[in-house]
């Protein structure tokens, strides 16, 4: 996959990016990444690839929005994380969640909410 | 009057309670909630990626029998609300997705974001209306209540369209309706940690807790939600500092409505 194969994916303009950093500002997982969301923006727009697809940032990446709701120039910051993930989680054997995972976690009020859609991020 | 309802996994099982407890207040309203025929899991999250077509498909599937079943599709699970509305937003404006959905489903006539989907909070504030419901009220609320909202129901709030993004009011409303307090605090809108709970149940836990002790702090002495997965979260990181409901079993307090 090249860029602009990136920039399909991710569906969203980075280079309306204007840098002001709301996005990072307002994540709630600034804390848990490696590499913030103002930085997928600007990766992608650079083309650093690379670097994305081994960050750790996709695990903890909540799927809140609170960055695409904050961007003043309509960028969607969580569209590239999740861009990315999917494209790790596309290949083969790289899923992050497998079904051996979930019995040692399963209590007895798990919805089936949070199994459906961890299951719909971390494995393709 | 019926309407279309999509009740969805976590309503046909863990959250039972809210569903019963809707239908219930509901019916005290006069409205009949009819599941909606076949319905499949929505698939908890909306797929960003533009080549996802096969995941929106079971949206798709419900959203075209509300079409020609009243027009209207009532949801009360968070996040079934957020992906329901979502694609049926690229039904009405991504032309790709429209071809492909079509195609795939065989839909004659084609399906195009004709249905309109509400929210059970939208459907007791626009159709039923607060100043009803403050009407029937038989046992006021008398405490403190923090109106949790979290992320599915606001954001994108472009396509959402359901309230305030930054700062929603229509479950505060319906507490005053109901002759509670809402508490004034600045967590409202912050996600509880969603699904990482699986992969990161700490981080998941410094979130919940973080929406807790704000609630807290500015004396709440119980918080709802509309979300199941946001009512796991702080239920399970949190329920012993504050209590945790659905907005629904509210209702049915001061409505005096048997459970």
């Amino acid at each position: 996959m090249d860029k602009n194969d990136f920039l399909e994916l991710a569906n969203t303009d980075v280079k309306k990016c204007m840098k002001c950093g709301k996005c990072s500002a307002r994540c709630p997982s600034f804390d848990e990444m490696d590499i913030k969301p103002h930085q997928f923006v600007s990766y992608l727009a650079e083309g650093k690839i690379d670097k994305l697809l081994v960050s750790k940032s996709i695990w903890t990446c909540l799927s809140c929005l609170a960055c695409v709701e904050r961007c003043p120039r309509g960028v969607a910051p969580q569209s590239v994380i999740e861009a990315i993930r999917d494209t790790v989680t596309r290949k083969a054997g790289a899923n992050g969640l497998s079904a051996e995972d979930i019995p040692p976690i399963l209590d007895d009020d798990v919805p089936q909410q949070l199994l459906v859609a961890a299951y719909r991020k971390y494995n393709k | 009057m019926q309407i279309c309802y999509y009740p969805g996994c976590t309503l046909k099982s863990k959250a039972v309670d809210l569903d019963i407890q809707a239908r219930k207040i509901a019916e005290k309203f006069g409205i009949e909630m009819v599941d909606i025929d076949k319905w499949q899991c929505c698939g908890a999250e909306y797929p960003t990626a533009p080549n996802e077509t096969a995941t929106k498909l079971s949206a798709v599937r419900a959203l075209n029998y509300a079409k020609s079943h009243g027009g209207k599709l009532l949801t009360l699970c968070s996040a079934c609300h957020n992906v329901l509305k979502r694609v049926n937003e690229d039904m009405r404006t991504n032309e790709k997705t429209i071809m492909k959905a079509n195609i795939y489903l065989e839909l004659n006539p084609e399906y195009r974001g004709e249905t309109e989907v509400i929210h059970y909070l939208e459907m007791l504030k626009n159709i039923v209306g607060f100043d009803k419901i403050k009407s029937m009220v038989v046992k006021p609320l008398n405490r403190k209540v923090a109106a949790y909202y979290g992320c599915l129901l606001l954001r994108p709030s472009n396509v959402m369209k359901f309230d305030n993004p930054e700062n929603p009011t229509i479950l505060e409303d319906l507490i005053v309706a109901l002759g509670g307090t809402p508490v004034k605090y600045s967590h409202k809108n912050e996600c509880c940690g969603a699904y990482v709970s699986i992969k990161s149940p700490d981080l998941a836990k410094k979130k919940s807790q973080s929406i807790t002790d704000d609630a807290k702090a500015f004396g709440a002495d119980e918080l709802i939600t509309a979300c199941p997965l946001c009512y796991y979260n702080l239920k399970k990181n949190c329920g012993e500092n504050l209590k945790i409901s659905y907005f629904t079993a509210l209702m049915m307090e001061a409505l005096g409505i048997d459970g």
